[in-house]
C-alpha cells in the first residue's frame, strides 16, 4: 500500500535525480568552451594551401616544404626506384599498401615529413630501405614512404594534393 | 604525530595573535620545536627539505625570468639570449632556473629512493608515496614545458615527440584522432603551443606547492621514518626537529648549495644539449635528439619496445607502478639494512637505472658491446625494470629471512654509542 510517506521518499529522489542530472549537464556544457579552446583557431584552420613548383626538383631529388606548420617530402624518383618501390608492394608491410595507389604520378611521390611514430622529419637518402630513415627512434622507410623497420605503426601519409599542370602542384 | 610540546608564546602581542590565528603554532608543530623527529635520521633524510628548497628557489627565479620572456615563437629564443646578455643579473638568474631543474631532480631521485630503500611507502605511510608520486609526475610536466620554453632546436624536437606520445591514444572514438592536435592548437607545434605551456609552466609550480603541502600534512600523521624502519616508541626515541634538525638540514643545505653553485657558475650548459643553441627549425630535426637527464631512463624504456603503443604503455607504466609498491613489498620489515637480498637488489634496481639512462642517450642504432646495439639491451634494462617490481620485490620481501630487528631506537642507538 503506498503511504503517503512513500510519495513523498518517491517525489524526493525523483528531485535529487533531477537536480543531480541538470547540474551534470550544466557543469559540462561549463566546461566546454574551456576545453575547446585549445583546439586549433579559426585563423590556424584558414592556413592556406602551397603551390610548388616542380621544374626545380632535379630527378632523384627530395625536396622539403613547409605546409599548415609540417614539412612535406616532394621525391622525384628515378626509373628504378619506381620499379623499386613497386617491387615492395610484395614486401611484409606494417601497413600495406600499393605504390600505386600513393602517387598520382609515379615519378612525384609527395608525402608528410612527419615520421608516424613520435613525429621527427626522417632523413631522405638513408636507411636500409633506399628511403627515409627517422633519426630519433630508428624507423626506416622505402621509397615509396612506407614502414618497413623499427616502431612506427603506420606509413608516411599521402598528403592532399593535385597537378595544376605539368610542374607545379598544389598541395592542401 | 601530536604534539608533545605545545606552543605557548609569552609576548602578549604574539599571544594575542596566536589566539586568533594559530599559525606560529601550526609552524612550531611542522619544522619547528614541536615536531618530535626519530632521534637516528642519518643525512640520507636531509633531501626532503633540499627538494622544498629547490621549489622555492625555481619559483622565485621563475617568476623573475617571465618578467623578462616572451612567449612568442619569433622572439622567444632571442629574449633568452637577452635575458643572458642584457638584463642585470640575468646570466645569473638564468643559469640558476635551468641548472636548478636539474638539482631539484637529483635531490628528488635521491628523496625517491631514500623511499625505497628504508621502505617509505610501507603503511601507514601509503598516502604519503602516492602524493610524492603526484609530486613527481607534476615535476616532470612542469620541467617538459619549462625546457620548451627557449625555443631552441631541442626545445621544439622535444616537445613535437613528448606530444605525440598521446597520439597512440588515437583509437578511441571521438576524442583519439584530434587529441595532438587540441594539445597544440594547430597541425604542429607552434605558437598556440608555446603560449600555453607557458601558461602552465607558470601555474604547475603552484599545484606542486598544493601537492607538497599535502605531502607534509600526511607526513605528520604517522611522522618520519628511520633507518631502523620500526616504529618511535617513547619520547626516549625522539627528538624535537628545531634545532636538531634544523641544524642537520642546514649543514645538508650548505654542502648541496656548494655542489649546485660549481654548476651555475662553472659549468652551467654542462646539463644542456648545444642543438638548444639553435633556434627552432620545424623543417630539421636534429640528427640526435635526446631529453633531458632526468628522463633518460624513461625514454630508453620508450624506444626499447618496437610498438608505438606498447612502448608509451611501457613508459608511463615504468612510474606509475610506484603506486603499487605497498602492496608489492609484502616484507614485513621496513629498513633493507635488516633486509640483505633486498638490499642487493634494490642496488641491482638503481644500477639497471642509471644504465637506462645511459642507453637513453645513445642513438638506438650504436653497437654498443658483444655486437648488439644500443636497443637490445635497453630491452634487457626494461624487462629487469619490471621484474624489480614485478617479480623480485614480491617474492624476495615474502620469502626472505629478514635478520633481528632491534627492540627500540633508542637501545639501537644507545648500543652503537657503547661499540663506538
Amino acid at each position: 500500500m503506498t503511504t503517503h510517506d512513500d510519495v513523498v521518499e518517491e517525489r524526493r529522489n525523483f528531485l535529487y535525480i533531477a537536480t543531480g542530472a541538470a547540474g551534470v549537464v550544466a557543469a559540462g556544457a561549463a566546461a566546454w568552451p574551456l576545453i575547446d579552446q585549445m583546439n586549433p583557431s579559426k585563423d590556424v584552420l584558414a592556413l592556406s594551401s602551397i603551390e610548388v613548383d616542380l621544374s626545380k626538383i632535379p630527378l632523384g631529388q627530395n625536396a622539403v616544404f613547409l605546409w599548415r606548420g609540417n614539412p612535406v617530402f616532394v621525391r622525384h624518383r628515378t626509373e628504378a626506384e619506381i620499379a623499386e618501390a613497386r617491387a615492395g608492394d610484395t614486401a611484409d608491410l606494417a601497413d600495406p599498401e600499393k605504390d600505386e595507389d600513393r602517387v598520382q604520378k609515379p615519378e612525384w611521390l609527395i608525402i608528410s615529413a612527419v615520421c608516424t611514430h613520435l613525429g621527427c622529419v626522417p632523413l631522405e637518402h638513408h636507411g636500409d630501405f633506399d628511403g627515409w630513415l627517422c633519426p630519433c627512434h630508428g624507423s626506416h622507410y622505402d621509397i615509396s614512404g612506407r614502414v618497413t623497420k623499427g616502431p612506427a605503426p603506420l606509413n608516411l601519409p599521402v598528403v592532399p594534393y593535385e597537378f595544376l599542370d605539368d610542374s607545379t602542384v598544389r598541395i592542401g | 604525530m601530536a604534539s608533545e610540546n605545545k606552543f605557548e608564546p609569552t609576548n602578549p602581542t604574539l599571544k594575542w595573535i596566536e589566539d586568533r590565528l594559530p599559525l606560529m603554532g601550526l609552524i612550531y608543530n611542522s619544522i619547528g620545536g614541536g615536531y618530535n623527529v626519530p632521534r637516528n635520521l642519518n643525512y640520507w633524510w636531509n633531501f626532503g627539505v633540499l627538494a622544498g628548497f629547490m621549489m622555492v628557489v625555481q619559483i622565485v627565479t621563475g617568476i623573475i625570468l617571465a618578467m623578462h620572456y616572451i612567449p612568442n615563437i619569433d622572439l622567444a629564443f632571442d629574449s633568452v639570449q637577452h635575458i643572458k646578455r642584457d638584463v642585470n643579473y640575468g646570466w645569473l638568474l638564468q643559469a640558476i632556473h635551468a641548472n636548478g631543474a636539474s638539482m631539484f631532480f637529483i635531490v628528488v631521485y635521491v628523496h625517491i629512493l631514500r623511499g625505497f630503500y628504508f621502505g617509505s611507502y610501507k603503511a601507514p605511510r601509503e598516502i604519503l608515496w602516492f602524493l610524492g608520486i603526484i609530486i613527481y609526475l607534476i615535476m616532470m610536466a612542469t620541467g617538459f614545458m619549462g625546457y620548451v620554453l627557449p625555443w631552441g632546436q631541442m626545445s621544439f624536437w622535444g616537445a613535437k615527440v613528448i606530444t605525440n606520445l598521446f597520439s597512440v591514444f588515437d583509437f578511441i572514438p571521438f576524442i583519439g584522432d584530434g587529441i595532438v592536435n587540441w594539445l597544440w592548437g594547430g597541425f604542429s607545434v607552434g605558437q598556440p603551443t608555446l603560449n600555453r605551456f607557458f601558461s602552465l609552466h607558470y601555474l604547475l609550480p603552484f599545484v606542486l606547492v598544493g601537492v607538497v603541502i599535502l605531502h607534509v600534512w600526511a607526513l605528520h600523521i604517522p611522522g618520519s621514518t628511520n633507518p631502523l624502519g620500526i616504529d618511535a616508541k617513547g619520547k626516549h626515541d625522539k627528538i624535537p626537529f628545531h634545532p636538531y634538525y634544523t641544524a642537520k638540514d642546514a649543514f645538508g643545505l650548505g654542502v648541496f648549495i656548494i655542489f649546485f653553485a660549481a654548476f651555475v657558475f662553472y659549468i652551467p650548459d654542462f646539463l644542456g644539449h648545444p642543438d638548444n643553441y639553435i633556434k627552432a627549425n620545424p623543417l630539421v630535426t636534429p640528427t640526435h635528439i635526446v631529453p633531458e637527464w632526468y628522463y633518460l631512463p624513461f625514454y630508453a624504456i620508450l624506444r626499447a619496445i618496437d610498438n608505438k603503443l606498447i612502448g608509451v604503455l611501457a613508459m608511463f607504466s615504468s612510474i606509475l607502478i610506484m603506486f603499487a609498491m605497498p602492496w608489492l613489498d609484502g616484507a614485513r620489515v621496513r629498513s633493507m639494512r635488516f633486509r640483505p637480498l633486498s638490499r642487493f637488489f634494490f642496488w641491482l634496481f638503481v644500477a639497471n637505472g642509471i644504465f637506462l639512462g645511459y642507453l637513453g642517450q645513445r642513438a638506438p642504432d650504436d653497437i654498443l658491446w658483444f655486437g648488439l646495439v644500443a636497443t637490445s639491451y635497453a630491452q634487457m634494462a626494461t624487462f629487469f625494470y619490471f621484474a624489480y617490481f614485478l617479480i623480485i620485490m614480491p617474492l624476495v620481501s615474502r620469502m626472505e629471512t629478514t635478520k633481528p630487528v632491534p627492540t627500540s631506537i633508542a637501545a639501537a642507538v644507545l648500543e652503537a654509542n657503547k661499540k663506538g
